[in-house]
């Protein structure tokens, strides 16, 4: 079991959250040109780290935030959880 | 090489079973191959049988991190079927199908082929209509498929839910006949050892640590072992494709996950089908040791641990104990986990990159083990003559680019329902 501290809510289990992927995906820029390399970066491409991932999860049957959490995909180890609009 | 046989084994028992031949070497690695492929898996080794045996390619090397059906191999719930609507899953799985059968008496290393029928349940009119659908597009293909109703699904396993008062009753369900178990551990030694005797070499514990790469040429490979020189390499290191396509600068439509599965204690002979729940994502058969070998969704999240969590596990079982109600008096025996290659669309990749001599097999997801012969022949193909099997054609690595997704079941990286 995974324990997450929520920066809303504090520590709850995993059955509370829903993972929402590597969260330094951007986003290409609204109201300029977008290659097609760029969207397909942005949809499908991932690096898929082994060690240290920053990624995004939702507190969805608790406060319903989007959250940042850096987590070492190897071990499971949790090392950092900010609110969405933080940067880790 | 030895045959295996009954001859063979009546007259290696005089002598105590004591002088065996190994059923493949240890050997040092060579300066120099025509071809390595990275990861000693089942589409590792069946692509290196393939290219000496259909295209007598057999300067060939192995290399292989652990050690021969550690991995996803010998992690698997052993599952062969080719139960697909769209065409390019569909036909690459049948043919599959077809060296599923002869594998066997071409291995000369029997893999308990066991065509029990799949059969995947349906819990609603809905559902009963889109099996319809693929079913019949699976005939079209040549593929055999069965739509059975209640009654007829009953009849097969009865020790289902049909009581009244469930949350999914069951409608019905679409069954492939031909669809089938392997016995896992035997497709990797087979194959193993049949390379092996053709003159591949099979060097585990062998870590790949760099790539040379010269003027978007490969030239060779840097092992843990000694630099390799080499002008061709497969890839076909399923849940690691991503730890080495960072090493080629590559980034792939690939996320790693986490896959379990596990068995009950054994018990005596109650289930001789493959069953699939049609509400959830849920799948189970027994084994010829009786245990019931169950399977279900991905953890959820980005992992390469090769071992779960239980929150993922009870909502597996919970899921198999609604099917099938009798579950639930088992005790569990075993789990594990594997790292799963989990491609944005569900469906795999085998195709050229844009390194010359650099060849991908990766994103097999849920279904890695039972393409493991096809997976191995169109990429023997596709690295002996530098381009793709018509057969993997639709497994191409620039569908994403250009929207030609092979989005089969809408499965991709994600769990069935998050």
């Amino acid at each position: 079991m995974l324990h997450i501290k929520c920066p809303h809510c504090g520590m709850r289990s995993q059955n509370e959250f829903s993972y929402g992927g590597d969260a330094t995906v951007k986003r290409p820029e609204l109201n300029k040109e977008v290659s097609d390399q760029d969207w397909n970066n942005f949809v499908y491409n991932r690096k898929s780290l082994r060690g240290k991932h920053k990624e995004l999860w939702q507190h969805i049957s608790g406060c319903r935030q989007w959250i940042k959490v850096e987590r070492d995909t190897a071990t499971h180890e949790i090392f950092k959880t900010v609110k969405a609009n933080e940067e880790l | 090489m030895q045959k295996y046989s009954i001859f063979n084994l009546i007259k290696n028992a005089f002598s105590g079973h004591q002088n065996w031949d190994l059923a493949w070497k240890d050997p040092t690695p060579k300066k120099e191959y025509d071809v390595v492929i990275i990861g000693g898996g089942g589409h590792g080794l069946a692509t290196a049988y393939y290219l000496a045996k259909e295209h007598n390619i057999t300067n060939v090397a192995i290399i292989e991190k652990g050690w021969i059906g550690g991995g996803n191999v010998g992690r698997n719930t052993t599952i062969i079927r080719s139960n697909y609507m769209y065409d390019d899953n569909a036909l690459f799985s049948e043919f599959g199908m077809d060296l599923w059968r002869k594998m066997s008496q071409d291995l000369n290393y029997n893999v308990m082929f066991s065509p029990r029928g799949i059969i995947n349940l349906a819990h609603s009119d809905a559902q009963m209509n889109v099996f319809a659908r693929r079913g019949n597009s699976m005939r079209l293909n040549g593929i055999d498929a069965v739509l059975l109703n209640r009654e007829e699904v009953k009849e097969i396993i009865p020790m289902a839910d049909f009581s009244d008062n469930v949350r999914f009753p069951i409608f019905g369900g679409l069954m492939q006949p031909s669809a089938g178990t392997a016995r896992h551990d035997a497709v990797a030694w087979g194959y193993a050892r049949q390379a092996d005797s053709m003159g591949v070499d099979i060097i585990q514990n062998c870590e790949v640590t760099g790539f040379d790469v010269v003027s978007g040429k490969i030239q060779g490979v840097r092992t843990s072992r000694g630099d390799i020189k080499v002008k061709k390499i497969g890839l076909c290191v399923a849940g690691s494709t991503n730890i080495l396509a960072e090493k080629l600068n590559m980034t792939l439509p690939i996320e790693t996950h986490l896959l379990q599965a596990c068995v009950s204690e054994p018990v005596k002979p109650v289930l001789d089908r493959v069953v699939t729940f049609g509400a959830g994502h849920f799948y189970i058969s027994q084994s010829d040791k009786g245990e019931m070998v169950m399977g279900g969704d991905l953890d959820g999240y980005n992992s390469y641990a090769q071992r779960g969590n239980l929150p993922t596990l009870q909502h597996v079982l919970t899921e198999g104990i609604a099917m099938m109600p009798f579950l639930s008096k088992l005790k569990m025996l075993r789990t594990w986990g594997g790292i799963m290659d989990m491609s944005m669309d569900g469906s795999p990749i085998i195709d050229k990159t844009h390194i010359e001599g650099l060849y991908l097999n990766c994103g097999w997801c849920y279904g890695g083990f039972k393409a493991t012969p096809a997976s191995g022949w169109t990429f023997a193909h596709t690295i002996a003559q530098d381009r793709v099997h018509k057969l993997n054609a639709g497994y191409s690595l620039n569908r994403f680019n250009t929207g030609h997704l092979l989005d089969e079941k809408g499965l991709g990286t994600k769990t069935w329902i998050s």
